[in-house]
């Protein structure tokens, strides 16, 4: 016997947890009116950052709006993008190459263009520097998430494809029945990722200085920056708490339960690649009003798709054929133009730079080769063993992966303050010390990927080599470092793309007032765009994106085409 | 019966064009018709461009010449009602049960009330019964098969397609759907008025259709239309049932002038994907049983599909170890003798048989032979077979020839460096 379904059981069962979804619902409400009401004032007003830790809270949220709105953005842009890209032959060969370089363009050398931009088309008025800012944070969180969103809708099988042609689908139900669920795994990874880069840049997005013009935003980021450059030490720690906690909460909150979530969309073949549990997960799934708020949205969506199968009769359809061609065509001819001024204008700001300046910008490029060549070294010489030990000791496990995890959510910029504090102590310039800095931001790509290398080794292969006596450096040779090739070129990959990145806020530091810098392409970035150098930015950018890519391809995807094809474990 | 056509090809051909302007035709000149009320089954072995003509009719592929016809009128332009059922069931994961079967009445326009009725039906009829909400991962090989069905079903379709609808699942699983398919079709529980099969497994096809289109492959052409006019439900082991089907084994295997031994122009010799070891087993076991068995017999012996063990066959009457004959797979004295052989005889009595016999291999050790190195990349034979071969199958023919040189120690072949070469007979160590 069925119960009949019509009946709301549950409905007037309201837990404790609708309680707590509610006031959350209300509170997420009351901060987004917060933060709009705080963006009308003009410019001037906000420039002061108070390091009163009573405005933490205030800043915090400021700073949190800024990550949510540049990622929705991303989000938007990397499923454009990937429509977009496989459109046609011709729009993959253009795109994907393009992506592959913006990719590779650090954070900062956007700055220029987009301020400018973004305060012409506002004067004197906050909300320019607020988009400005909003944009930065896009440019470094965007790529990933493309590159995800492309590869997954390129991979769904043959015969799902056909499925859904069968079936009927136009492009609507196709994108949400499909395309969308079949990338979501990807997409909640690469949002995790690109959030936590996020933070990384929040300090150099937030505030910034440009041609003598001095930009800042009330944030976290701005807050802990001022109270670096005050040297004022218990404001640092206030603020990096805030942060971490931030962070945590995040985790906690919405990273956590999505990973569980998105589960579901894997297929049948793929094993689950985290079989993490959520405790908020769980409870979310209980609360009567989350489910009946989900039912909603899935009938709004439903009734949308059905309604868009009655909108185009076979005339309209042909219209409609004819406007995607014509937008197609469009964009083309934009991004053509697009290029051809890019073109005129790079010949005026090509001609600004003098053979000096190449040169020194050649040589900045091998000092900054030869920083993050040791950064990722000596990143190598610790990780290996720390992570092999604890991938293969699953008590050990346990206690250190949390830790180290917590230890890796905090972005490397906000530490660097109380790093710089302690360089500047020793003695030491920024000439070893952007070494260090380096570090912090990339060490930590290479142990998870190491872990997750040593975890996956098969217990059969260790059990056999310890029936051989296999042990010591052999054993190093013959299993561990086989078996972890694949993860470890992964983990490389990442690294060396973050060490440049890092280069621009590593070798070039405002601190306490003063500036310290050294050598270096990303001090060449980092100093050129504060200066207003545009020529000089422009050719030491062109030269760190041709480095990564031409790293990217000559070393990287050869490895990395070794490890898929020799040291795959099946 | 007054019969009518349903669907109709006229005058099909699909092809290729890969690098250089150079054509591999896959299907040329297929004509037939679906008639109501017939169940056909299309036949051949993999390569023959089975699916791909399923692909035309389910409008997901264009012919490259010829055009098919729904109830008279140009496929591209008819309201046309096909569903179709796939080999991987292509389910949505992320969808339970009977949101998957909801999934085919998206863009019907029907209301929310009609579709869930419908869907519910169509479960019921496949015998989903109670697993409304469950997800494909939760379900077995065949019952992730029957949402397949049912939702191909949901839409009432007039042709019903299904692309080598049980060749993922086990073999009782397989049985088990199989009967259950005709016994619907027999009571008039279907919607559909035609149902096409496409299959490489002649024992399904004998057991289920009322029609067999045999294909042959390199390039695909109907070589035969074999009526199959047995009562249900049918009994494998009557005399008819297996009269039948020796009949198409034949069809297939036959006429041997034309399967082509030697390099004919424009056309390539197509090398069965086995591993030796196991046609030396079905050899073997063969020469046990007296040297003459009956293939399906031999099947049901080993429980294998018969498709598993063709391409064993066809490969031993390539070396000419055996041949067909009205259905029975009769050894050859060179294939007697190969049975009996030691392990190192039965390599040299393999190595002059894949010489003699094998276009592929012997143009690998006439090449190797020239070569001052003796050492060549496998994209040079790539490179060739690519000429005549879609990419995959050329890399299956090369690995299969790969083996068998391997096996006759022809030659070796560096994994690593991909590259094949011939040992050196003085310099082993």
């Amino acid at each position: 016997m069925k119960i009949p379904v019509s009946i709301p059981l549950e409905t007037f069962r309201i837990r404790f947890v609708d309680v707590v979804v509610f006031i959350f619902l209300c509170g997420l409400l009351e901060f987004v009116i917060y933060v709009a009401s705080e963006w009308s004032y003009p410019v001037e007003r906000a420039l002061q950052i108070d390091l009163d830790p009573r405005n933490i809270p205030s800043y915090a949220a400021q700073s949190l709006m800024r990550m949510a709105l540049a990622y929705l953005l991303s989000l938007v842009f990397s499923i454009w993008y990937g429509y977009t890209a496989s459109r046609s032959r011709m729009h993959e060969r253009i795109m994907i190459p393009l992506l592959d370089i913006l990719q590779s363009i650090p954070v900062l050398s956007f700055l220029p263009a987009v301020v400018l931009a973004m305060i012409n088309l506002f004067p004197g008025q906050r909300i320019g520097i607020e988009i400005a800012c909003i944009l930065l944070i896009f440019t470094g969180q965007v790529w990933n998430m493309t590159f995800s969103y492309y590869h997954s809708i390129n991979t769904i099988p043959r015969e799902l494809r056909e499925a859904s042609s069968v079936l009927g689908f136009n492009r609507f139900s196709r994108f949400i029945r499909l395309d969308l669920p079949f990338s979501a795994i990807g997409l909640v990874w690469n949002s995790m990722m690109s959030v936590s880069g996020g933070w990384f840049f929040l300090m150099a997005c937030e505030m910034f200085v440009l041609e003598d013009r001095d930009f800042r935003l009330p944030g976290i980021g701005s807050y802990i920056q001022t109270a670096a450059s005050e040297g004022n030490i218990s404001c640092i720690l206030y603020g990096l708490g805030a942060m971490v906690f931030l962070i945590i909460v995040l985790d906690i909150l919405l990273w956590r339960p999505l990973i569980v979530w998105s589960q579901r969309f894997r297929m049948d073949t793929v094993p689950p690649e985290d079989e993490r549990e959520s405790i908020v997960f769980d409870l979310i799934t209980g609360s009567v009003v989350l489910r009946k708020l989900g039912d909603w949205f899935g009938d709004v969506v439903e009734w949308i798709e059905k309604s868009t199968y009655r909108i185009p009769s076979p005339r309209l359809g042909g219209v409609f054929k004819y406007i995607g061609k014509l937008t197609g065509a469009i964009e083309l001819i934009a991004l053509g133009f697009l290029f051809f001024w890019a073109l005129i204008k790079v010949k005026g700001l090509v001609s600004s730079v003098s053979l000096g300046d190449l040169i020194l910008v050649f040589k900045s490029a091998c000092y900054s080769f030869l920083r993050t060549s040791v950064a990722i070294l000596i990143a190598l010489l610790w990780t290996l063993p720390v992570g092999v030990y604890i991938g293969m000791n699953p008590r050990a496990a346990n206690i250190l992966q949390g830790m180290v995890q917590i230890a890796a959510s905090i972005p490397a910029t906000a530490v660097f303050p109380v790093i710089i504090l302690f360089l500047i102590k020793l003695g030491g310039g920024l000439d070893i010390g952007a070494i260090f800095l380096m570090l912090l931001g990339t060490q930590w790509y290479l142990l998870f990927n190491i872990i997750a290398g040593a975890y996956a080794i098969p217990k059969d292969l260790i059990e056999i080599s310890k029936a051989y006596n296999i042990t010591g450096w052999r054993k190093w040779r013959v299993l561990i470092l086989p078996s972890i090739f694949p993860y470890l070129v992964t983990g490389l990959i990442t690294a060396s793309g973050g060490a440049w990145n890092a280069t621009i806020v590593s070798e070039y530091v405002s601190f306490g007032g003063e500036i310290l810098k050294t050598q270096g392409l990303g001090a060449l970035i980092s100093h050129s765009s504060a200066s207003g150098d545009f020529g000089l930015l422009f050719v030491s950018t062109c030269v760190m994106a041709a480095i990564v890519v031409g790293i990217n391809r000559l070393v990287w995807k050869r490895l990395f085409y070794i490890a898929k094809t020799k040291y795959v474990l099946e | 019966m007054e019969r009518e056509t349903i669907l109709e090809t006229r005058h099909l051909k699909k092809s290729f064009f890969v690098g250089r302007g150079r054509e591999i035709v896959v299907l040329e000149d297929i004509n037939f018709k679906v008639y109501s009320g017939s169940f056909v089954a299309i036949l051949g072995q993999s390569g023959a461009g089975k699916s791909t003509l399923l692909r035309i009719l389910a409008r997901l592929v264009e012919p490259t010449e010829g055009e098919v016809l729904y109830r008279g009128k140009p496929l591209k332009e008819a309201d046309a009602k096909i569903a179709v059922v796939f080999q991987s069931f292509a389910l949505f994961p992320w969808f339970t049960v009977l949101e998957n079967v909801k999934v085919g009445l998206v863009k019907s326009g029907l209301s929310k009330d009609e579709i869930h009725k419908r869907a519910l039906q169509a479960i019921d009829l496949v015998g989903l019964d109670g697993f409304e909400d469950a997800y494909p991962r939760e379900l077995s090989g065949g019952m992730r098969q029957r949402v397949g069905i049912a939702r191909a079903l949901v839409v009432e379709p007039e042709v019903l397609l299904m692309d080598e609808p049980f060749s993922a699942l086990d073999v009782l699983t397989a049985d088990n759907l199989r009967n259950d398919l005709i016994d619907l079709w027999r009571d008039g529980k279907l919607p559909a008025k035609a149902i096409v099969l496409v299959t490489h497994n002649i024992e399904e096809a004998v057991s289920m259709a009322s029609r067999a289109v045999v294909l042959s492959h390199n390039p695909g052409r109907i070589r035969a239309e074999i009526s199959i006019q047995l009562p249900y439900p049918r009994d494998r082991t009557s005399r008819d049932f297996k009269f039948i089907l020796d009949k198409i084994y034949t069809v297939i295997t036959k006429p041997a002038e034309e399967v082509p031994f030697l390099l004919e122009a424009g056309r390539y010799q197509f090398i069965p994907h086995a591993k030796v070891g196991a046609i030396a087993g079905l050899v073997e076991l063969v020469h046990d049983k007296g040297g003459r068995v009956d293939v399906y017999a031999l099947s049901s012996e080993l429980s294998m599909e018969v498709d598993d063990i063709f391409p064993l066959i066809e490969a031993a009457v390539f070396l000419n170890f055996g041949e067909i004959r009205e259905g029975d797979f009769i050894l050859t004295d060179k294939g007697k003798l190969w049975a009996e052989a030691g392990a190192l005889e039965k390599k040299e009595i393999f190595r002059d048989a894949a010489l003699e016999n094998i276009q592929l291999i012997k143009q690998i050790v006439q090449v190797l032979a020239t070569m001052s190195k003796h050492r060549v990349s496998e994209d040079f034979f790539m490179d060739i077979l690519k000429n005549h071969f879609t990419p995959e199958e050329a890399w299956n023919q090369l690995e299969t020839a790969i083996d068998w040189g391997r096996y006759a120690e022809l030659f070796a072949y560096d994994y690593d460096a991909g590259e094949l070469y011939l040992e050196e007979p003085e310099g082993r160590d």
